[in-house]
């Protein structure tokens, strides 16, 4: 039974690292680029919850609302002012481009006089409910992971399939070039790409603000997300969530059977093992060029 | 402006390309040799920390730059030599065998990162070297009866025979040494026919390839190269630091070498050594101008990881070739004035091409 519960909140973990990594995702699919900011965006975005809630007084219902359009706009205004202008420049630059945009997220959050560099905690209304199933403990914070988790797919789900935005999108990550040509805006839609993975990071920061707090260093978290993208496959969206809540269950289950230490980088082991027998991930698309 | 006559195809490789190079270079190293005569001690621990920083440098320089391969976890061969150099000093080693070790035991531990390498290309390799940094970091950290774990280790001053390098004169000797010696080896490595199939790796593997050049070997190679580099460094830095801790070697000391490459310059020698040099000075004109700013902003924790943010988003935007193509451009300039024009260095837009196509 005990396995069960670690197994509960290893999925519960999972769930977060599968928020960020659909961040990388999006922005991978639609602009080709990878970012190593999402971390630091989901810990903007948990600092704005705050903000909301603790100094405004905000009710958390509007606080997240709130928050995610600030995350928006400085998604995209991240993509307009800095990211937009080296398109087409090697992969590499612009992810470098992106670690300095973490650099600068995290020195301005601790540079916030009195703030910055405290560790917060965010009050949430479900924060010390927890349910009695059998012998087993469910959290709300962890079920309020899960149930938005699976929300939010379904809700990108219908978009990418359905909305014009969304099949422009498609188009756009699958051939830049084309998209432009049959009148698709790609410039545009890159930005919106850029403030939909905010918005996401944003989600992720407030579902996690709960669990480990609010801080500056927060953000490091998204350098477990990369494996989560990864096993996943780097281009599906589904797979984001499925490796995350993979590497969620592993990192739990070696922390419960294998000796100390083995939890911090179970999830490196498995996304090296991926990358070694299967780069394309599990559910990545094994696309050839033809010469 | 300078021409010069090609006379013979020896030319075409040799280190000094005209007399300009000999004279320049030349005082450059009689200004070093001599530093320790008119330099204070300070500043002469900045060089040797420059020193240190340019030798890992040259080894990321040589992977990322010269074969295109990047790497987020250089920092972990780093800390495998300074391990090594550690472990072997407080035993006494002679520093030349202990270097030795220190560049040869982490080649080996970069032959096993260049495995995935053989692979996954772009990011999916960084992705891999950030995990393999992480793995080494924690087996550091774990592995306590040899590395002292968290707590950290003390590392003993080198010794070689009788001698003992203790002042900070003799071991920035030891450490010119060991840099000049690393920068010829990179420059002859760069100039022979392995140098050459590494240029061709970067710029089109398929087109390396159909050239006969063997991928799996030059990319193991590569990375070998640039480990035992970072390793060597990673004695020295070590020997300088005398204590030791896993963290010393973590994901911020990779993008700190990382953004050393970027700075100086990818794909140039000089750029590693113009990265370090920027690296070191950073924070010193940080700590300078701290006082002249308002104390809300010059007091503040987050100023130093600020300025590395904007410098870095600063160069990838503006000047793309990093320091290096900095000093191109000005020394173009005066080669060709009044002729120098403003779009000669310019770089065509493109299409973002396509990584998931291979």
């Amino acid at each position: 039974m005990q396995v069960l519960q670690v197994i509960f909140s290893g999925v519960a973990q999972g769930c977060i690292y599968g928020l960020i990594a659909l961040g990388f995702v999006l922005i991978y699919k639609a602009t080709e680029t990878v970012t190593f900011a999402q971390g630091e965006l989901m810990m903007l975005g948990a600092f704005a919850g705050l903000g909301c809630v603790t100094y405004l007084g905000w009710p958390f219902g509007v606080a997240v609302v709130v928050s995610m359009l600030v995350m928006a706009c400085i998604g995209w205004l991240i993509e307009r002012v800095v990211i937009n202008p080296v398109l087409g420049e090697p992969a590499f630059a612009i992810v470098m481009l992106t670690i300095g945009v973490g650099y600068v997220a995290r020195g301005l959050v601790t540079m916030i006089p009195n703030i910055g560099t405290e560790t917060h905690n965010l009050p949430v209304p479900y924060a010390d409910i927890s349910f009695q199933w059998g012998s087993l403990v469910l959290g709300a914070t962890q079920l309020v992971v899960m149930a938005s988790t699976a929300v939010l797919c379904g809700l990108l789900y219908l978009m990418f399939k359905y909305s014009r935005v969304g099949i422009a999108m498609q188009a756009t990550s699958q051939n830049q070039l084309a998209a432009y040509y049959m009148g698709i805006p790609v410039k545009r839609l890159n930005s919106l790409v850029w403030a939909l993975a905010a918005v996401v990071a944003t989600i992720a920061g407030l579902l996690l603000a709960p669990i480990t707090f609010v801080h500056a260093n927060m953000g490091f978290i998204g350098l477990k997300a990369f494996p989560a993208a990864v096993v996943g496959g780097f281009g599906s969206l589904p797979g984001a969530i499925v490796g995350g809540i993979l590497i969620g269950v592993v990192e739990s289950l070696s922390g419960f059977w294998l000796p100390e230490g083995f939890k911090d980088v179970a999830a490196y082991v498995v996304v090296l093992l991926m990358l070694v027998f299967k780069p394309n991930g599990l559910f990545g698309d094994n696309l050839r060029k033809k010469v | 402006m300078r021409f010069i006559f090609k006379t013979s195809y020896q030319q075409d490789i040799q280190l000094a390309r005209h007399g300009g190079h000999v004279f320049w270079y030349g005082l450059l190293l009689w200004g070093l040799v001599t530093a320790p005569w008119w330099l204070q001690e300070y500043w002469l621990t900045q060089l040797i920390f420059v020193m240190i920083y340019s030798i890992m440098g040259l080894g990321l320089m040589l992977l990322a730059g010269f074969t295109g391969l990047f790497s987020i976890g250089n920092a972990a061969f780093m800390g495998v030599g300074a391990y090594v150099a550690a472990v072997l000093s407080a035993h006494g080693t002679p520093f030349p065998l202990t270097l030795a070790l220190a560049a040869g035991l982490s080649a080996l531990v970069g032959a096993v990162v260049g495995l995935p390498a053989l692979r996954v290309k772009g990011i999916f390799l960084g992705i891999a070297t950030l995990s393999f940094g992480f793995i080494v970091e924690e087996g550091l950290a774990r592995w306590e009866s040899v590395t002292g774990g968290n707590a950290g280790i003390h590392v003993k001053a080198m010794v070689f025979g009788s001698w003992k390098v203790d002042s900070a004169a003799s071991f920035y000797a030891v450490c010119l040494g060991v840099t000049v010696l690393s920068t010829l080896f990179v420059l002859n490595v760069l100039r022979s026919s392995t140098g050459r199939a590494f240029v061709a790796i970067r710029d089109s593997e398929v087109s390396a390839q159909s050239m006969g050049i063997h991928l799996a070997y030059y990319k193991t190679l590569s990375f070998m190269l640039s480990a035992a580099l970072a390793g060597v460094g990673g004695a020295l830095y070590a020997h300088k630091m005398q204590f030791i801790s896993p963290e010393q070697f973590g994901i911020l000391q990779s993008i700190d070498l990382l953004l050393m490459v970027v700075i100086g310059g990818l794909g140039s020698v000089h750029g590693a050594f113009l990265g370090a040099l920027f690296l070191i000075t950073l924070p010193q004109f940080i700590t300078l101008g701290k006082d002249y700013l308002p104390a809300v902003i010059g007091q503040a924790p987050g100023l130093q990881s600020l300025v590395y943010g904007l410098v870095l988003i600063a160069f990838v935007m503006f000047e793309p070739m990093g320091l290096y193509g900095r000093w191109l451009k000005i020394r173009t300039w005066f080669e060709l004035f009044p002729f120098y024009r403003k779009g000669m260095f310019k770089r065509q837009k493109s299409f973002q091409k396509s990584d998931r196509l291979k």
